[in-house]
């Protein structure tokens, strides 16, 4: 069989070798496709192994706890509960840093370090230097961000406010761990790991600062795998709460976990979105190339039928011709799509501080991606070679059908008597072959699509940013207290240096349950005149807050599976840790959160408090904030900072950065299908129309005329193409926001004008410089030879 | 018949049929109205004996040669291949008859540009059983030292023969030649019709011809005229003449 076809697959080489540059134009194209799967697919499963391997070999936690102050004895009580496996204590307190050269202050973590060598929970990985040798009280090792964003070495050392006394400590070493992947301060929104850093010390040093001999305050816990998560945390709280436990967490509510998690739950969302709308846009694509190529060999299939070659053989030869294809285009996508996962993998490595980086992709994924394309490139051949080997061979061989050209609508309108006779060609052969034209301008209306949907992700993220940092968060500052204060702290706050305007909040740590459904979360006490934080809704309308009774998120009211008027049972995780049952009464919708709200008033009333806050939003004079910084260094209640011009740019160089990567990547895809596309319509119509325009040079048309009649069609068949291109992306767009849908966010459906624009000039572009190729290529037509084969 | 006795040489196959045809029929449908191609076509064509056919541009020649090879399916009417029935048969029949049986020259050269002049002529014998090597059918043709050039490398005349070669080159039972001297000087296309009357001769190959240079009728066992869809005339060559000595 392989022998007896070797002229076919001669023809076939050489054939795919004349029409080269296409094949490259197709491979890229359905490349792009397969590379958005493997490297979107690749990077999530590379970010999803490194992570557990971390967690595995380092030890990290199942659940963890704080508390007041408890008796080292604790410790075998929690061991005993059933399902622990093991149990570690430790001393964790906040510290407020003086860093010389910086006029805000930072704050730290100060965590203890265990007694034992031996393989400890949440073990530190040392990066430089070594750990604090044992007794010593100011040796210290700092995380790496932190130590980076100072440029700390080991020998730099700065004066921090422990327990109301000023310590110089020492930095011995630099450490990441498992625990603080993601270091987010509290209250931050974002790392900013100039003003937020952990470090570690000696257990007997910690112990010795805050009057903790022979106790500790936060305590680690494993599961063994029988361990179910809920009833130990439920056994935990029991033992610890006499300590002024302040309510055991699991891995979701740890705060390195659950931003690492959401960041890749958001990668996920997109590895759902993105790949299927290229591998569908790339197949369809594809499909029209196909069958329009096939349809140009409309000849030589006739011929090759008549000799006796079977159906089956002459479709298996076409079949071969677009394997061919599709797999440079599959190698294209699995290396460009490894290499720039690769890439993409290192950046979040580094945002999400892991000590070391497994990249791999699983076969299935590479599998997926190869699948998807020869299906689509097959289905776009079988379409085409059944419609061509279904003709007799006698039709198929004879020099295309009649082709009767009539005078058409437009031009017996008055336009068309001031047309040319080559712009009157180029109207009569776009009207006669009516499909080809649609097909084409439809190909390159969903390539200007795919970079419209693209680019419109990017304006969602501006979006919300814009929603958020400043519709929404109107403040300059925002200090957290280190516990409730009266209300009357407000009013304090607005005598500090440069305040213009303070207002209080009381957040509250609570788990709500509904049925049997139950998410931890934080309930707001807005005050109704507040105006610096303010809830808006997806339509940038203020939210008012009911008087009564709770208002949820619309996700939030989804994950609990709550509606209007239900009542949910509220676990307070605060304080004397009341148990209360409210109503639902009003139910929001937002672009972010999950958030559950009350007036403030309501909020203090069913804690059974005074009017207390434990927040206060300011708004600030710019120019003299120096000065409440350096107030706000003696204030002591004082736990949090989040200054948002800061946590604004933390914002754009870490999570939209790696974001923003991400999505132009997909635009430089979408570029290329472009592209790709316009390129192979392009050569087509040259391949299709050659003899017709040698004829023409041959009739003593000039070249500038008859590049007019190739490029004019291309020309308006993209102007044709710019406004559907709108209308899909539009609704791609819409499409695609229903898909991102997900628990964490809903993306506002905005499409600036500019990225209308910079699809318009992609595609634009992409059919100037095809039509230049196809123009000089008509140019140095061998005439003679054009004229002498019939193809 | 009368034929027969004639020439008592022949007399083994004259007596076969190779074609026959009935009521033959040939409407194409096209946007400007219906075009009769074929209005009733009844013929014979017998095993080994060379056909001419002549007739005005557009009478339908073409057409009935293209149901003959099984290329084309007529409206009406029926076709016999020896004691087959080709209008019976199904595309994949169709398909078997023309790897098998049948040998084509077309009006237009049909090489295929990607190949060689021997890649053209071995894309039709490795799918044949028992056929001439690509070389030595060129060689049949006079186009033995051109065997490695491309069709945009070799001339009008040139691309026929390598188009003869590759048709006989499968040693086929019926050669169906269209005009394949149309467009080439007296001198090559009596080069090419001589390679077609030694096929005819060394395989005795069942041999239609159409051409619209009645010179070469000559050499015809039998000359068949077409007009307006129609068979206006056969003719039987008492004394046929070989191609070499043909002149126009
Ligand atoms: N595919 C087709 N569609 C419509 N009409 C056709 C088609 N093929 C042939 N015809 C018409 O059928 C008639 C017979 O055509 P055919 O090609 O058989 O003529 P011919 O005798 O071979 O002419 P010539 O000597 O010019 O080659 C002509 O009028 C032609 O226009
Ligand atoms: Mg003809």
């Amino acid at each position: 069989m392989v022998n007896r076809l070797k002229s076919l697959n001669r023809k076939l080489v050489r054939d795919l070798w004349h029409i080269r540059g296409q094949v490259l134009a197709i491979a890229f194209v359905i490349g792009c496709g397969v590379a958005t799967v493997v490297l979107s697919l690749g990077t999530l499963n590379s970010l999803q192994e490194t992570r557990d391997a971390y967690y595995e070999r380092y030890h990290f936690a199942d659940i963890f706890a704080h508390m007041k102050r408890a008796p080292r004895s604790l410790l075998g009580d929690l061991s005993k509960i059933s399902g622990v496996r093991r149990v570690e204590g430790r001393i964790v307190h906040g510290v407020i840093i003086d860093i010389d050269g910086m006029v805000e202050p930072a704050r730290a973590q100060a965590v203890s370090l265990p007694q034992t060598t031996v393989s400890n929970l949440n073990g530190i990985v040392i990066r430089v230097g070594r750990l604090p040798v044992s007794g010593s009280t100011d040796e210290i090792v700092v995380h790496e961000a932190f130590a980076e964003a100072h440029n700390f070495t080991p020998g730099d050392a700065f004066w921090a406010n422990m327990n109301g006394r000023r310590r110089m400590l020492r930095i011995v070493g630099i450490a990441l761990s498992p625990e603080h992947i993601y270091v987010l301060g509290p209250g931050d929104l974002v790392p900013d790991n100039r003003r937020f850093g952990i470090f570690w010390m000696n257990h007997s040093a910690l112990e010795a600062i805050y009057d903790l001999k022979g106790g500790f305050n936060d305590v680690s816990l494993t599961l063994s795998r029988d361990g179910r998560v809920q009833e130990v945390i439920a056994e935990v709280d029991r033992l610890i709460d006499p300590y002024g436990g302040i309510g055991a967490i699991g891995r979701e509510d740890q705060l390195s976990y659950a931003f690492l998690k959401s960041e890749m739950d958001q990668q996920e969302t997109m590895a759902k979105v993105f790949p299927p709308i290229f591998l569908a846009v790339a197949a369809f694509l594809l499909n029209l190339v196909i069958a329009r190529l096939v349809e140009t060999e409309r000849q030589q299939i006739g011929l090759l039928k008549a000799f006796g070659y079977s159906d089956f053989e002459v479709g298996a030869h076409y079949f071969k011709f677009v394997a061919v294809i599709t797999a440079i285009g599959i190698i294209i996508g699995w290396a460009g799509g490894a290499w720039l996962g690769r890439g993409m993998t290192e950046m979040y490595a580094e945002l999400f501080r892991f000590p070391f980086l497994y990249y791999l992709i699983e076969p299935k994924v590479f599998i997926y991606g190869a699948v998807v394309s020869i299906f689509a490139a097959s289905l776009g051949t079988f379409t085409a070679v059944r419609r061509i080997v279904k003709l007799a061979p006698a039709v198929a061989m004879v020099p295309p059908p009649p082709t009767t050209y009539k005078v058409n609508a437009l031009e017996r309108t008055g336009f068309g008597r001031t047309m040319s006779q080559p712009a009157r060609m180029i109207v009569r052969h776009i009207i006669r072959w009516p499909m080809r034209s649609a097909l084409t301008v439809i190909g390159i209306s969903f390539s200007g699509a795919l970079l419209v949907v693209t680019l419109f992700f990017l304006n969602a993220l501006d979006e919300m940013t814009e929603i958020f940092y400043f519709d929404r968060e109107r403040q300059d500052i925002v200090i957290t207290l280190t516990d409730i204060h009266s209300d009357t702290a407000v009013k304090e706050a607005t005598y500090l240096p440069s305040v213009m305007r303070a207002e209080g909040m009381r957040h509250v740590p609570v788990r709500l349950t509904s049925g049997t459904r139950s998410e931890r979360t934080v309930i707001a006490g807005i005050d109704p005149e507040n105006n610096l934080s303010r809830l808006l809704d997806i339509n940038h309308k203020k939210i008012d807050v009911p008087e009564q009774g709770l208002m949820v998120s619309d996700k939030l009211a989804d994950m609990l599976g709550a509606t209007l008027g239900d009542m949910v049972r509220i676990d307070v995780l605060e304080g004397r840790r009341p148990i209360v049952t409210v109503p639902i009464t009003k139910i929001s919708r937002q672009y972010v959160g999950i958030g559950a709200y009350m007036t403030r008033s309501a909020l203090n009333k069913l804690l059974k408090e005074g009017p207390v806050i434990s927040s206060i939003y300011l708004q600030v004079d710019s120019a003299r904030e120096a000065e409440l910084f350096t107030a706000l260094k003696k204030v002591p209640a004082l736990v949090g900072l989040m200054i948002k011009r800061v946590s604004l740019e933390s914002f754009y160089t870490t999570v939209r950065e790696y974001m923003d990567t991400m999505i132009i990547v997909y635009i430089g895809f979408a570029s290329v299908i472009a592209i790709g596309v316009i390129y192979n319509a392009a050569r087509i119509s040259l391949s299709e129309r050659g003899r017709e325009l040698a004829s023409l040079r041959v009739l003593g048309f000039t070249r500038q005329e008859v590049a007019f009649i190739l490029a004019g069609e291309l020309a308006v068949l993209t102007w044709l193409a710019l406004p559907l291109s709108g209308f899909f992306g539009y609704h791609l767009g819409s499409l695609m926001v229903d898909m991102f849908d997900t628990e964490l966010f809903r993306l506002p459906f905005i499409i600036y004008p500019s990225t209308y624009g910079y699809a318009a000039l992609v595609v634009l572009v992409a059919a100037a410089g095809s039509a230049w190729v196809v123009v000089r290529r008509v140019s140095n037509l061998d005439l003679v030879a054009v004229l002498k084969t019939r193809e | 018949m009368a034929v027969a006795s004639e020439s008592s040489d022949k007399s083994h196959i004259q007596t076969e049929i190779a074609f026959r045809t009935i009521g033959l029929t040939k409407v194409y449908e096209t946007e400007a109205g219906a075009v009769h191609a074929l209005r009733g076509v009844d013929i014979e064509l017998f095993k080994g004996e060379t056909t001419v056919m002549l007739g005005p541009s557009g009478s339908g020649k073409s057409t009935f040669l293209n149901i003959l090879g099984g290329l084309d399916r007529p409206t009406a009417g029926q076709v016999y291949f020896q004691d087959s029935e080709l209008t019976n048969f199904d595309d994949a029949f169709l398909t078997q008859y023309r790897r098998r049986h049948v040998g084509f020259v077309f009006q237009f050269y049909n090489l295929i540009p990607s190949l060689t002049a021997r890649e053209n002529v071995e894309l039709v014998t490795e799918i044949s059983e028992r056929p001439l090597s690509a070389a030595a059918a060129l060689e049949l043709v006079g186009m033995g030292h051109r065997v490695d050039h491309f069709p945009a490398e070799l001339s009008g005349g040139e691309q026929q023969r390598v188009a003869v070669a590759r048709a006989v080159a499968k040693r086929p039972d019926v050669l169906l030649c269209d005009e394949p001297t149309g467009a080439l000087d007296s001198k090559t296309g009596v080069s090419v019709l001589e390679a077609i009357e030694q096929v005819n001769r060394e395989l005795g190959t069942t041999t239609v011809l159409i051409t619209h240079n009645a010179g070469i009728a000559a050499m015809a066992d039998r000359v068949v005229s077409f007009a307006d869809g129609r068979i206006a005339d056969v003719q039987i060559n008492k004394q046929k003449i070989p191609a070499g000595t043909l002149k126009w």
